[in-house]
């Protein structure tokens, strides 16, 4: 009888060992994926660290170049002379023929990118559509020396054979018309994914009320895909505002406040090119101006960016 | 908006055009429909003749003709018999007549005449006695269609020059270094340099744009602190917090202009991070190179710059693994890390690789960012290790180009040709890989 109840006992007591009161159902913590998921965190910070350095590094060089007694930022901003040896520092004409150039080349990308993704969207079978996307594709693909290279060997003698000497030998309108050529596919691409996501129940009811094709193109599925189209080309336009190869190649070296666009001038992204490329000194004027004029356009891009962020956002039209 | 409802007041009201009317409403209609297909069809065409006059434009350029001028024809030297049926004799007697004594002096210094092959005496001929000199450059076009004017014009500008076929594009041309004088010029050290960037690139920004992406898709919504306490929530907020603005960042990084990641290498990667990309730390004291322009300061400014695109692309291949393929392995018992290493990774590599292959061929064509940081345009050295100076293939075409001279244009053109092959070639191979992963995994 003793024995049974200590046996009894005994197996309450290894019951009691066994099955806890509670049970922690939380997970176990595992150093090895902490461990992993810190590397992974710390893969995604390199990005943040880039924009942070980015901004760190343009401010930096950039109040250095406004604290040297030659150059005011009234002056930086109103000036028209940029002639950075004789301390004259009005930055207009770099951003006057940047915003020329891009919009020669707004005035060609958008009619001919908006055309293809239509074209591409609206109309063409999938036999034409497996033959015309690799032409946009390959297109984008081009590194933009070649396009430079096009720019100044081909479609400048052509301008000229056009209109004669006024053009001269590096002009902006050859500049803006390839960085226009360069900047298609991108509304193309951009435009032609918008269209495509616009249901296809709004096609069907413009043609079941005897809308035509055209009709129900422009009428019903473009302003459906507007907000996508216009941040298309809002990208795009950052796009051809910080291009550098073309301009440096075919828009000349000499800054110039001109809106003509057969003359040479030079643009933002061709003299931080211009400058850098002639191994400035550290902490030389020079040196110094390329960080103010990079934040410049920085910020301009920036604002691009954000703003076509924006529009998608807010002008969505939403469809289920 | 008011024009708009005048318009189309009447007709609800029931005064559609009927009959004859309504057909020719709907046939005008029609045909403005076609017009304007065409138009559209035409701006798409538009997009294939660029390309073909792209393409034609660098054919023109890197093939053609050139005026050669002999300073001596090779008939005056050897009566009408050509070199290669010469003696050694008579090759030498050649060199001793025509060359003054001490250029012969010079040569017999280095090695006797008399000891040199028969190929060795007519190269020495070649290049110190008949020295071809090219005087003119003539694109494909002129060459073929234009014959007589050119052959005109040149007749006129260099008498003894006669017209011959070049092509700029040649295996010479890929093998030989850097030279200033263009008919000698070569791109060895530029593709090399390319494809020395292009490995270190890879090797750098692969495994930092998956790390983050695999953050961004798996771990993005996990609670790594203890919920309970106050801090714990408090950190689990931030680090949900920070995922997000990673991702905006992200974003907004892609647009970011590529000149200004050049301006950031300049500064950190060349100026500041001077003592490492310079090798100088590692006991790495080369003075021609120690002023940290070197390749490692280029692939670590490229990283960056390629770094927001593979990131987007791979996190695209991620999220297109099916959560069932998750849930299956969690259900078996696996941690997540062993469910992201085992099951989500070689799942999405086919996409993950193609993206990033082709997001790194665009650093290949990227110039702008390595003429910021300062790369060499003219060395003769092959690149040979990290902290070796360098030049790329985009840099010298933009280098030729900038000149006025019509041979560096030539040799401009053949070095596109060379890199728009290589491009070619990088995304053929993102295909194939893609597509031979996909088979393998079908068949396991």
């Amino acid at each position: 009888m003793a024995d049974q109840a200590q046996a009894k006992a005994e197996q309450r007591a290894a019951l009691a060992v066994t099955v806890p009161q509670t049970i922690d159902l939380r997970k176990r913590p595992r150093i090895g994926e902490s461990i992993i998921q810190t590397v992974l965190i710390v893969c995604g910070f390199v990005s943040i660290f880039t924009t942070v350095a980015i901004v760190y590094v343009l401010f930096q060089e950039s109040l250095a170049f406004f604290a040297d007694p030659a150059v005011t930022l009234v002056q930086f901003f109103t000036g028209t002379v940029w002639q950075p040896p004789i301390n004259e520092f009005g930055v207009l004409p770099l951003v006057n023929a940047t915003l020329v150039i891009s919009l020669i080349a707004m005035l060609v990308a958008v009619p001919l990118g908006l055309g293809m993704a239509i074209y591409l969207s609206e109309y063409a079978s999938e036999r034409t559509r497996g033959i015309l996307k690799p032409v946009i594709e390959l297109l984008a693909g081009i590194p933009t020396v070649v396009y430079g290279f096009f720019a100044l060997t081909f479609v400048t003698p052509i301008l000229r054979g056009i209109f004669g000497d006024v053009v001269s030998i590096y002009n902006m309108l050859s500049a803006g018309l390839v960085v226009g050529v360069l900047i298609t596919p991108i509304i193309a691409t951009l435009s032609e994914d918008a269209l495509s996501a616009v249901p296809n129940s709004l096609r069907q009811a413009s043609f079941g009320l005897g809308a035509t094709k055209w009709e129900t193109a422009i009428k019903v599925v473009v302003p459906a895909a507007l907000s996508g189209i216009l941040a298309g080309c809002i990208v795009a336009m950052s796009r051809a505002v910080g291009e550098t190869m073309v301009v440096a190649l075919a828009a000349g070296a000499k800054p110039n406040l001109t809106w003509n666009p057969f003359e040479s001038a030079e643009t933002m992204t061709g003299y931080i090119a211009r400058i850098s490329g002639g191994d400035p000194s550290y902490g030389s004027m020079d040196y110094k101006s390329i960080f103010a004029v990079g934040l410049l356009l920085f910020f301009i891009t920036l604002a691009l960016n954000i703003a076509s962020r924006r529009i998608v956002r807010r002008f969505r039209e939403v469809y289920d | 908006m008011s024009t708009e409802s005048q318009r189309t007041q009447p007709r609800s009201i029931g005064s559609l055009p009927e009959g004859e009317a309504a057909r020719e409403n709907v046939s005008e209609r029609q045909r403005r429909g076609k017009v304007w297909e065409g138009i559209l069809l035409a701006s798409t065409i538009f997009g294939i003749i660029i390309l073909l006059m792209l393409a034609y434009n660098i054919v023109d350029d890197a093939f053609g003709g050139i005026g050669v001028q002999y300073t001596v024809e090779e008939e005056e030297l050897t009566d009408g018999r050509p070199l290669e049926e010469l003696s050694q004799a008579e090759l030498i007697a050649i060199l001793e007549t025509n060359l003054r004594s001490r250029v012969l002096k010079n040569l017999e210094r280095e090695r006797p005449l008399a000891e040199r092959s028969r190929e060795e005496l007519i190269d020495i001929i070649n290049e110190e006695i008949i020295k071809p000199e090219v005087v003119a450059v003539y694109s494909l076009t002129e060459f073929l269609f234009n014959r007589p004017a050119i052959e005109a014009e040149l007749r006129e500008s260099h008498p003894r020059a006669e017209i011959q076929f070049k092509s700029w594009l040649s295996w010479d041309f890929i093998v030989k270094p850097m030279s200033s004088d263009p008919v000698e010029a070569g791109i060895r050290t530029a593709i090399l340099g390319s494809l020395f960037l292009l490995v270190l690139t890879m090797l750098i920004s692969f495994p930092l744009g998956v790390g983050a992406a695999i953050y961004l898709e798996e771990y993005k919504n996990d609670k790594p602190f203890d919920e309970r306490s106050p801090v714990g929530r408090w950190m689990n907020n931030a680090l949900q917090r920070t995922s997000g603005l990673i991702e905006t960042n992200i974003y907004n990084l892609s647009g970011v202009p590529s000149i200004i990641y050049g301006i950031l290498g300049l500064a950190i990667f060349v100026r500041s991070m001077q003592q490492i990309t310079s090798g100088a730390v590692f006991g790495y004291a080369d003075p021609t190179t120690a002023n940290g322009r070197t390749i490692l300061s280029a692939a670590l400014t490229m990283s960056l710059l390629v770094l927001p695109v593979v990131i987007i692309s791979s996190q695209e291949a991620i999220r297109a693994v099916p959560s069932s393929l998750r849930q299956a392995s969690f259900g078996l018992g696996a941690t997540k890390w062993q469910t992201v290493w085992k099951i989500v990774l070689p799942h999405a590599m086919p996409g993950i690789l193609t993206g990033t292959i082709l997001a790194i061929s665009r650093a290949i064509g990227e110039t702008a960012p390595l003429i910021v940081i300062g790369a060499s345009t003219f060395i003769v050295t092959d690149p040979s290790g990290l902290f070796s100076k360098f030049t790329v293939l985009p840099l010298q075409i933009y280098n030729w180009t900038s000149r006025p001279q019509p041979e560096f244009r030539a040799i401009a053109a053949a070095a596109i040709i060379v890199l728009l092959i290589l491009l070619l070639s990088l995304n053929a191979t993102a295909i194939l890989l893609r597509n031979y992963l996909r088979s393998k995994r079908v068949s396991t």
